[in-house]
Parts: C-alpha cells; sequence; structure tokens
C-alpha cells in the first residue's frame, strides 16, 4: 500500500497573536482489531496511534488515538501564532512508519 | 425444594443469558479498563467538576462509524493557567478510549474536533486537566443508529 497521504490547512497569513484553526485529516483505514475476515478470524490492529503538530520545532498539540477514532482519522485544533513559522504535522502508524507534512505561515504585525 | 414453572424458566434463561454472554463478554474485559476506571485513573480519583466544558455531539448518529465530536473548554490559556490534557472516553464501546488531545500555552483555546466510532447508543464523556491540577468534565448521549465496530 502507498503511504497514506496527509491533507492539512494551515492559512497562509495572520496577524501576530491570532488565534487560527488548523485542520488535519490523514488517508488510513484504522483498522480496529475488532473485524473479522471472511473466515471469521480477526483482523489484526492497525491504527495512526499518535498525532502531533509542532511549530518551529515546539509542540503544540498532540493527540493519542485509539481505534474509536474514525477511519481517515480528522483533527481539528487552534494555535495561537505570534510570529512566522513553519508547523510540521506527524502520524506515527502502529507498523512503526510515520508520516510527516510541513506549513509554512506569514505572521505580520 | 419447590419450584414454580416461572422460576425455573427464569433461572434456565439466567443460565443461557450467562454461557452465550461469557466468551462474548471475556474479550471486552481482557481488553482493558472500564471507563470508570479510565476516569480515575486518568484524575487520579480527583472529581472532576461538571463544568467548563462543553461537549458537542450529534444527538442521534445514523452511522457510527463517523461520529462528529467537538468539545471546548473555558481557560485563558496562559502559560500559568491553560489546559495541558482533555481525554475523550466512549462507555458503550469495547474498549471505552478514544483519544487524549495534549494542549499547551501556545494553543489559544482548548478546544479541538474529530471523528470517532460508537458500537452502540452511549454516553460520550470529555474529561480536561487543568494546569493548576483540576479536572472538569462534560457528558452527551449519542444515539447510535448503526454501530460502528465491525464484525
Amino acid at each position: 500500500m502507498a503511504d497514506p497521504k496527509p491533507r492539512v490547512k494551515v492559512p497562509g497569513t495572520a496577524k501576530a497573536g491570532e488565534v487560527i484553526t488548523i485542520k488535519t485529516l490523514i488517508d488510513h483505514k484504522m483498522e480496529s482489531g475488532f473485524r473479522k475476515d471472511k473466515k471469521g478470524e480477526l483482523i489484526p490492529q492497525q491504527i495512526i496511534n499518535k498525532f502531533t503538530a509542532e511549530f518551529n520545532g515546539k509542540p503544540v498539540f498532540s493527540a493519542d488515538i485509539r481505534p474509536a477514532v474514525s477511519a481517515n482519522p480528522y483533527f481539528q485544533f487552534t494555535v495561537k501564532v505570534a510570529e512566522s513559522g513553519t508547523f510540521k504535522f506527524t502520524w506515527v502508524d502502529d507498523n512503526g512508519s510515520s508520516y510527516t507534512d510541513e506549513k509554512t505561515i506569514k505572521v505580520e504585525g | 425444594m419447590h419450584m414454580t414453572r416461572r422460576q425455573a424458566l427464569g433461572l434456565g434463561a439466567g443460565a443461557a443469558a450467562l454461557i452465550v454472554a461469557g466468551p462474548v463478554l471475556t474479550p471486552a474485559i481482557a481488553a482493558g479498563p472500564t471507563a470508570d476506571e479510565a476516569l480515575k485513573a486518568f484524575t487520579g480519583g480527583a472529581e472532576a467538576k461538571a463544568a467548563k466544558v462543553t461537549l458537542s455531539t450529534p444527538e442521534i448518529a445514523e452511522n457510527g462509524n463517523t461520529v462528529p465530536v467537538s468539545f471546548s473548554v473555558e481557560s485563558p490559556m496562559t502559560s500559568d493557567n491553560h489546559v495541558t490534557e482533555v481525554m475523550l472516553l466512549a462507555d458503550g464501546n469495547p474498549r471505552p478510549g478514544v483519544a487524549t488531545f495534549r494542549f499547551s500555552d501556545m494553543s489559544g483555546e482548548a478546544s479541538a474536533s474529530t471523528r470517532i466510532r460508537l458500537a452502540k447508543t452511549q454516553n460520550i464523556v470529555a474529561v480536561a486537566k487543568m494546569s493548576d491540577g483540576s479536572f472538569y468534565m462534560d457528558k452527551k448521549l449519542v444515539k447510535v443508529t448503526i454501530g460502528g465496530c465491525g464484525g
């Protein structure tokens, strides 16, 4: 399977001290570990178990995720930005892989 | 000992229910703590007051596979007074833990949205941990038409 594709929405510009809203989503089936295959055997769990957002290297938001989060996990949250910089988003898969995306924001004033 | 027909039937049905429920319940119990235990582990036994947290859920979820849930917590979100963590629990799922969100003084607001799976009609609980160590919570009942855990 190709790597899951993250999709992130961050405003391109903001005023200093503004609280911005960030929306993130990643394509992932979030196999719960409760489903059974055609032979009646449980399909092993494979989910995104952690999501983190950093701004200029500092953690701003994170989530520990369990199988009760829907497929293609979606998170919306806020960040108060004081300066221009780069957001780094990381999703950690049960299979040991991690997927990242980056977005820059220009802060004026 | 005398037993009426009704009692005998009742006992029989109870025993049958136990036998049927036994193997089904066992994996759920083995899978981890109940919602109450998870809540206690999170708060360390402290009381979570029903205030400050606003949990928004649909009253009726037609599809338990993807139920939109959002919450916000009243807080100035300054470095010495902010929400540090919010835990979401679903007390009727095979495993009640849904997710734990961590905030910082850079969050601006203690709010977030996500989409979750619900196996059946149940309560969703959001518990917020503040930087001073106090806890607040909100609870909402969501009616689920089609459960979302597969099977």
